[in-house]
């Protein structure tokens, strides 16, 4: 153990890479359990049993899933444009990997910071990645060559680009509270109030925003079965469409991430705060206390997929330019106001 | 590291940009100008200046091209077949070329720009670039932010519906 931290310390590359592996790995088994939980509390909901075959519960059922898409026959129609068709469920899910890579899932783990990377503009690379994910969406639809996945590609990325604008709107009133873009310095400043209560209006607005920006109900328009298929991944199958379904999954996860680190105080225990007196114990509570926060939020995202009905375009883009963007500006009005009235003269 | 790094960099985002006006398809132009800026990302966060990376992909990558590849894509314009070159269209490229090589010179003559790579105690923080914005270069900051409203109520005006 002493060599392997000695190691760590010589090699601050090593210990990047192996908080990078394990952060993925945690990530893509959440990914697949997380579809698990939405089946089976999708069927709780519904009033059936879900998948429970596979193993105790139906636990194995992601490994099943798994494997039927990777051994699946890849067909790829004649008529789509071969390299972008390839490469777009690539490009949707590596954005929603790499956003997660300055999130602050915990204190410290034997004097190692557990953040991949530290950055001091951490919110703007998340929002700046995160925007990135639209080009796989919309070259998807572009390049299947056919009708309704151009339509959902069309309808994803004037969507995303609307609840994008409202969503770094309604963060920006927690910087100014906060008074820097490092995401550390956010869970810190929550040491003794959640910006969730100095914040509601911003935390409402990212909440939904969050919603419309990972394509979920009630703002699955672009891949709304009724009218469109299945949107931009019409044409798609075995693992090219299984990499669509992980991006979305992926994305669930950060957005959660980001909202338990702006507005739940991160990982950070409920009112307590710091206290690092054992540094190693102190560290695995603080993962787990982040993770615990984080799977709360993702039941909410799942739970509202099954309880509401999914709105009509044109109300999804008045709610966001009408109702979520003039929100936001009155937010950073207030905010500012108030910050004004406080500051000693 | 730093210098592979930076020629690295000025390569990839020369090349993208060369790919750019030559593809015949115009999404592709898209993607590789998109690919063009990552680069240029790139080259900022060579110099410290992280807030201007950041802020390169969202507002071009993120949001401008996006709209770039919207606009190709409900005007499903086909990939170009043939060319046409006027001698006018040469003429005028040669002259803003000539142009901004004369006043990129005359900036660099002028304002003694460092050579150098940012000095190691620069950290290009949002602080930093706000105070700047907002003493130094407070008037073409509000003279742009004028340029953006009347281009917005230009676009409100155009697209408004007539009413009878």
């Amino acid at each position: 153990m002493n060599d392997l931290i000695h190691l760590i310390a010589i090699t601050p590359w090593a210990i990047a890479l192996v908080k990078i592996g394990v952060v993925l790995v945690i990530m893509l088994g959440l990914v697949a359990y997380t579809v698990l939980a939405e089946r089976r509390i999708a069927a709780l909901i519904q009033d059936r049993r879900g998948p429970n075959r596979v193993g105790p519960f139906g636990l194995l059922q992601p490994v099943a899933d798994g494997v039927k898409f990777l051994f699946k026959e890849n067909v790829m129609p004649a008529h789509v444009n071969k390299i972008y068709y390839v490469l777009a469920p690539t490009i949707t899910l590596i954005p929603a990997l790499l956003t997660f890579a300055v999130i602050p899932f915990g204190s410290t783990l034997g004097g190692v910071p557990m953040v991949i990377a530290d950055l001091n503009v951490g919110v703007l690379w998340i929002f700046s990645i995160a925007s990135l994910g639209v080009y796989g969406i919309v070259l998807a639809g572009w390049s299947s060559n056919s009708k309704y996945p151009f339509l959902g590609g069309i309808r994803s990325s004037a969507q995303m680009i609307s609840y994008e604008l409202s969503m770094g709107m309604s963060v920006i009133g927690v910087f100014m509270l906060v008074g820097s873009l490092n995401m550390t310095r956010v869970v810190g400043y929550q040491h003794d109030c959640w910006l969730v209560f100095k914040q509601p209006v911003g935390f409402l607005i990212f909440l939904v925003a969050a919603f419309a920006e990972t394509n979920r109900l009630p703002f699955d328009l672009p891949e709304s079965e009724q009218e469109l298929v299945g949107g931009y991944h019409t044409e798609y199958g075995s693992m090219k469409f299984a990499l669509f379904f992980l991006a979305e999954y992926a994305n669930m996860i950060t957005a959660s991430a980001l909202m338990v680190t702006l507005f739940f105080g991160g990982w950070q225990f409920p009112f307590i705060g710091f206290a690092p007196n054992h540094p190693m114990w102190n560290g695995v509570l603080h993962i787990g206390i982040f993770f615990a926060k984080l799977l709360c939020l993702m039941l909410v995202f799942i739970w509202v997929r099954w309880m509401f009905p999914r709105f009509r375009y044109d109300q999804l883009m008045n709610l966001g330019w009408k109702v979520f963007f003039p929100l936001g500006l009155a937010n950073i009005l207030l905010t500012a106001l108030i910050l004004t009235m406080q500051a000693p003269r | 590291m730093e210098n592979s790094l930076f020629y690295f960099f000025s390569v990839a985002m020369l090349s993208c940009a060369l790919l750019t006006i030559t593809c015949k398809n115009p999404v592709s132009s898209v993607i590789f100008l998109v690919l063009a800026f990552f680069s240029m990302a790139g080259l900022f966060v060579l110099l410290n200046a992280f807030f201007l990376a950041a802020v390169q992909v969202l507002v071009y990558a993120g949001a401008i091209m996006v709209l770039f590849l919207f606009v190709i894509m409900l005007l499903n314009l086909p990939a170009e077949e043939k060319r046409h070159r006027g001698w006018f269209g040469g003429a005028a490229s040669i002259f803003v070329m000539v142009a901004l090589m004369l006043e990129l010179s005359f900036v660099a003559h002028h304002e003694k720009l460092a050579s150098s790579p940012a000095s190691p105690g620069i950290d290009g923080t949002t602080e930093d670039v706000g105070m700047v914005l907002f003493s130094r270069y407070m008037l073409p900051f509000e003279v742009a932010s004028l340029l953006l409203l009347a281009a917005m109520i230009g676009v409100i005006i155009l697209s408004r519906k007539e009413k009878k």
